[in-house]
């Protein structure tokens, strides 16, 4: 029997995605400090590896959509107007399908 | 959006101050929360000054000092003044405990006692917990089965079925806990609190309970039980010392089993 709200499938998929941003994160500012300040063509050199476009089309998409399921539960909380609420809660879900799939083109925009 | 700041009518203030008359040298202040539902006065703080040899070693024992002996009109719960009753719950000194628990000697300075944020207030210290027992039941906290025991026995229970319930049986259902979470105070409505998720989890952990997949299937709501953010105030206020944010982390633990 699927319950109506689905608790324990948001619960687990937040908490999957904040440990996949572990490692991703440490990839990606460590990327930052060794890779990334030596200038623009070094940048655009580095994100055109097919290795370094997927770990930041990866890293897009898990910050996104783990950005959203916490923004989510924060609206929950304290939006006690039902009609504010579900237009919160919509906004949310566009902004964040809206920067995600506009930040993984870019990157695909630099790698092709 | 949340409530953070009071209505005008419930703001807070100053009250009638009631100085000892004797020469006592060991007093102590003790500033109390009134507010009656009879008046349209807003609540105040009356400061009761007692001579400590004179009072029993517990804040209860000087509740009930300045109840007999300065202002009989003070009112709050108590019943059992040993810890098992679970009615005198309060805030003293900034936590939520039970009153006949609380030593006078352990709050430094003036004792701030205040009814249990949160709840709607029927009187002085003495809170509307309707809604919290509503919600108790809600859980169905008794034993439910199928099966039938051995003719003229009782239930049979291994000493390892019968550590699991350990921590959560003494629960006075004082609702310390629950009226300590911030999670509850913003959806008391539809967030089960955790001394009612403590409740639940107390007949999941049963061995002798059949009907565990049905209690899970009616926690497993974004509300009722994943308001939960792991604050932990429920752990630290308990005056029992047991653990009722462990309790909700094992039910969300049996949630993902379930999926």
């Amino acid at each position: 029997m699927q319950s109506k709200s689905h608790g324990v499938v948001h619960w687990k998929l937040q908490r999957i995605s904040a440990i996949a941003m572990i490692p991703l994160i440490i990839w990606f500012v460590s990327s930052l400090v060794f890779s990334l300040i030596n200038g623009y063509d070094q940048s655009i050199n580095w994100l055109q590896s097919p290795l370094n476009a997927t770990g930041m089309i990866l890293l897009f998409g898990t910050l996104y959509f783990h950005a959203a399921s916490g923004l989510q539960v924060v609206v929950e909380d304290y939006v006690h107007n039902e009609g504010l609420k579900i237009m919160s809660l919509i906004l949310i879900k566009l902004l964040s399908v809206l920067l995600g799939v506009l930040s993984i083109l870019c990157v695909l925009k630099i790698y092709v | 959006m949340a409530e953070f700041a009071l209505p005008k009518h419930s703001k807070i203030v100053k009250g009638i101050d009631y100085p000892i008359n004797s020469e006592a040298e060991n007093t102590k202040k003790i500033n109390v929360y009134r507010w009656s539902p009879d008046d349209d006065e807003n609540p105040r703080i009356d400061s009761y000054t007692i001579d400590l040899d004179q009072c029993g070693p517990m804040v209860l024992d000087a509740l009930i000092k300045i109840k007999q002996e300065i202002d009989s009109s003070l009112t709050f719960r108590r019943s059992c003044r040993e810890g098992i009753c679970g009615s005198c719950s309060m805030n003293i000194d900034g936590t939520n405990t039970l009153a006949c628990l609380k030593s006078i000697d352990d709050v430094k300075g003036d004792i701030n006692i205040y009814p249990l944020p949160h709840m709607e207030v029927i009187k002085d210290l003495v809170p509307d917990l309707s809604k919290a027992y509503e919600q108790l039941t809600s859980v169905k906290p008794w034993l439910q089965s199928k099966s039938d025991p051995e003719k003229g026995k009782s239930r049979k229970q291994s000493p390892k079925e019968r550590e699991k319930i350990d921590g959560l049986w003494e629960c006075v259902l004082c609702f310390s806990c629950s009226t300590s979470c911030p999670s509850y105070w913003w959806n008391g409505d539809k967030y089960l609190g955790p001394a009612v998720l403590l409740q639940a989890y107390r007949w999941i952990a049963d061995s002798r309970d059949e009907n565990t997949e049905q209690r899970l299937e009616e926690l497993e709501d974004s509300f009722k039980l994943y308001r939960c953010h792991t604050i932990m105030n429920c752990t630290k206020t308990c005056p029992k010392g047991l653990n009722p944010a462990k309790a909700i982390g094992e039910i969300k633990k049996l949630q993902l089993e379930r999926r």
